[in-house]
Formats: structure tokens, sequence, C-alpha cells
């Protein structure tokens, strides 16, 4: 038996198989999972901002994109996953609201998915997979015993990246 | 940067901010009363203070769905606020703009959003004219954006303008209606600045 592993707004959690780890209604945030194939050992955080140098509070480092990824990278590898094998999938970064210029919540969701592009890249990390931006929510699931990542959104098919 | 922020409200806050969302939310329910021609009641609205983050499930589960309009305001205050209905809310208001029976049901068209954009509107600003005219601050709302999805996923705009400075959030329950009971939610969202000036303006120190 599986269980389901549930992650909030600015959470983080680990994963092995056979269980699941779940994000709901992703919206404006990301979801970044890493996953090792071999171990079947993966992670999820649900971050809402791109950096924590920007704020006078960040000491929730699972809010911000720079701090969050460092934190779950820390945590896979501390459950056994090995680094070489890594990799990492994202989903969400809408724009929720079809805002027009260049306001903060216009462009947040977009932010925060270059914020984790930046980020794996300075960690060498690869990113096999995204389902971001556009102007609907998501949620996620990573299934441990798989690596198969599944977005739901409301009245569109399920998709696994 | 300004001073006040949600970390360390007292009392003295909260009653303010209480006191700008009833004032706020009789003039919506007044608004959508005279626009639907009914004779609507109003409950005295409740003020929440909780944290960001855990603003996703405060008004249902996560993932129902819900309607979310949202309106940017600038000019003597900048930021931006929020109106949420629930469907069934929602569903309701659209069959009574729409002169339709009370229990229709189905999926929003293009003229149902767009009328609820416009009940939306309506509210929103009501709301704002409302703190405009305590505070007599020039606040001009943008024209109003709207979406249907999860929970979670519309009041992540909320939560990630709420994070930017702090742990907190705040939103107002209103409930309203005669027969059937609306229940509406209105987040604001002023930039750091601005909630100086909206206190300062009401004759509280900051």
């Amino acid at each position: 038996m599986s269980k389901v592993i549930k992650v909030g707004m600015a959470d983080l959690n680990i994963c092995k198989s056979p269980d699941i780890i779940t994000t709901i209604g992703l919206g404006s945030c990301i979801g970044l999972t890493f996953y090792d194939p071999v171990t079947k050992v993966g992670g999820l955080v649900h971050y809402m901002l791109p950096d924590s140098t920007q704020m006078r509070n960040n000491s929730n480092i699972a809010k911000f994109a720079d701090t969050g990824i460092e934190e779950l990278l820390r945590r896979v590898l501390g459950a056994g996953a090995n680094r070489n094998r890594l990799v990492a999938k994202i989903a969400g970064g809408a724009k929720m609201f079809q805002v027009s210029g260049g306001s903060n919540v216009g462009n947040i969701g977009e932010r925060n998915a270059l914020a984790a592009k930046a980020k794996l890249r300075e960690l060498r990390i690869r990113l096999a997979a995204e389902d971001t931006g556009l102007n609907y929510g998501r949620t996620v699931e990573l299934h441990c015993e798989t690596g198969d990542f599944y977005i739901k959104a409301i009245g569109r098919p399920l998709k696994k990246i | 940067m300004g001073k006040f922020t949600l970390e360390e409200v007292n009392d003295t806050y909260v009653d303010v901010l209480k006191e700008i969302g009833n004032i706020g939310a009789g003039n919506a329910t007044t608004a959508v009363s005279s626009m639907l021609g009914l004779r609507l009641d109003m409950n005295v609205p409740k003020v929440a203070l909780l944290e960001a983050s855990k603003l996703g499930s405060a008004i249902c589960a996560e993932d129902e769905i819900i309607v979310g309009i949202f309106l940017e305001v600038q000019t003597d205050i900048e930021g931006s606020m929020m109106f949420l209905l629930k469907m069934d809310s929602a569903q309701f208001l659209v069959n009574k703009l729409m002169g339709r029976e009370s229990g229709f049901q189905k999926e929003f068209d293009e003229m149902d959003l767009s009328a609820l954009k416009e009940i939306g509107n309506i509210i929103a600003a009501s709301y704002l004219s409302a703190l405009s005219a305590m505070t007599n601050l020039v606040i001009t709302p943008s024209i109003p954006y709207i979406a249907v999805d999860m929970a979670a996923s519309i009041l992540s705009v909320p939560a990630i303008q709420f994070g930017q400075f702090g742990d907190n959030a705040l939103f107002i329950e209103t409930e309203f209606g005669d027969d059937v009971m609306i229940n509406g939610y209105f987040i604001l969202m002023p930039e750091q600045d601005s909630y100086d000036k909206i206190l300062t303006a009401l004759g509280l120190s900051v």
C-alpha cells in the first residue's frame, strides 16, 4: 500500500517508493520535484517567491526558490538519493489573473519558474520536464515508484510529464 | 519602507481594519441590493488574521472551485484587492442578475462570467469607496479580472502578495442575503507604505 504525503504552501517534504507526494492547487507558486530513479527517492517543494535575499523576513526557507530548492536537495540526499542521478521537474507558475502591464501580480509566476531554472543550473541538476505558465491552477503528484509526475487541472485532461 | 506590519498588530488595528471591512461590506451589500432589486440583510463581518501560507484552505477545501475577482488599486494608496465567492453564491448572483430561476445550475459561459465580473467589480468598488470616504484618500481601481479555479490556486495570489512582507495575511468574511445567504470574502492587499497611509489617515499613529 502506498501512502500519500501532502505538501502545503511554503512547505517541502521527501518521499520513497511506493509512496506518492502531492501538493494541491498550485497557482503562481511552483512545485519542484527531485527524483532519483535508482533508489526511487523523491521530494517536493512548494515555494511562493523567487528570491529570499530580497526579503526582510526570510526565516521560512520553503517559501523561497533559492533556499527551498537547496533544502529539498539536502533532504533527498540525506534520504539516500544520488546527486548525479537526480532529475528535476517543475509545474505551476501560472498567471491567475490576466493583469496587464508588468506588475508584480502579473509576472510573479514567470519569475518563480525562472528562479527554479537558475537555481538548477547553479546546482547542475537537469530539468527533465516542466508544465508552467498559462492561467490555471494545477494539482501535482510525484509517484516515487515510477518517477511519473502527474498534473491535474480543472477541465483539462490528466497530464503526465 | 513602511512601519506597519501584520506580524505585530494590536487589537486597536484589528478593530480599525474590522471597521473598514464592516463599512465597506455594508456599502457593497447596498450596491448589490439595488442592482438586483432585492432587500438584503448583512451579518457583522468576520476579520481573520492568519498565516499567508494557510490562505489556500482558509475559506474552503483547497481543491474546491471558487470565483475570484481581482483589481489593482492606485493613486494615494497602491496595492490590490480581491473579492471571492464560493460557487453556489456565484451561481445565485448570476441567476438573479440574468433573471433565471434561483435553482438553475450550469457551467458559466462567457456571458455569465462577464456578469459575475461586473457584480464583483461593483462590490469591490463600493468597498473601496467606503475606504476612500473614511480616509479621505483617493483610491482608483483598475478594471476587474476574473478567475474560476481551485481555491488554493486563486488564493496563491494574495498569499504571495502578503508573503512578500511577512508571514501573515488578513481577510474579511461577509454574509449577506435574504432567504439564501451569500458568503463573500474581501482581501485588501496594500503595499507596505500604504498601510501606514491608511492608518495615519484614520488618526492612528503608526
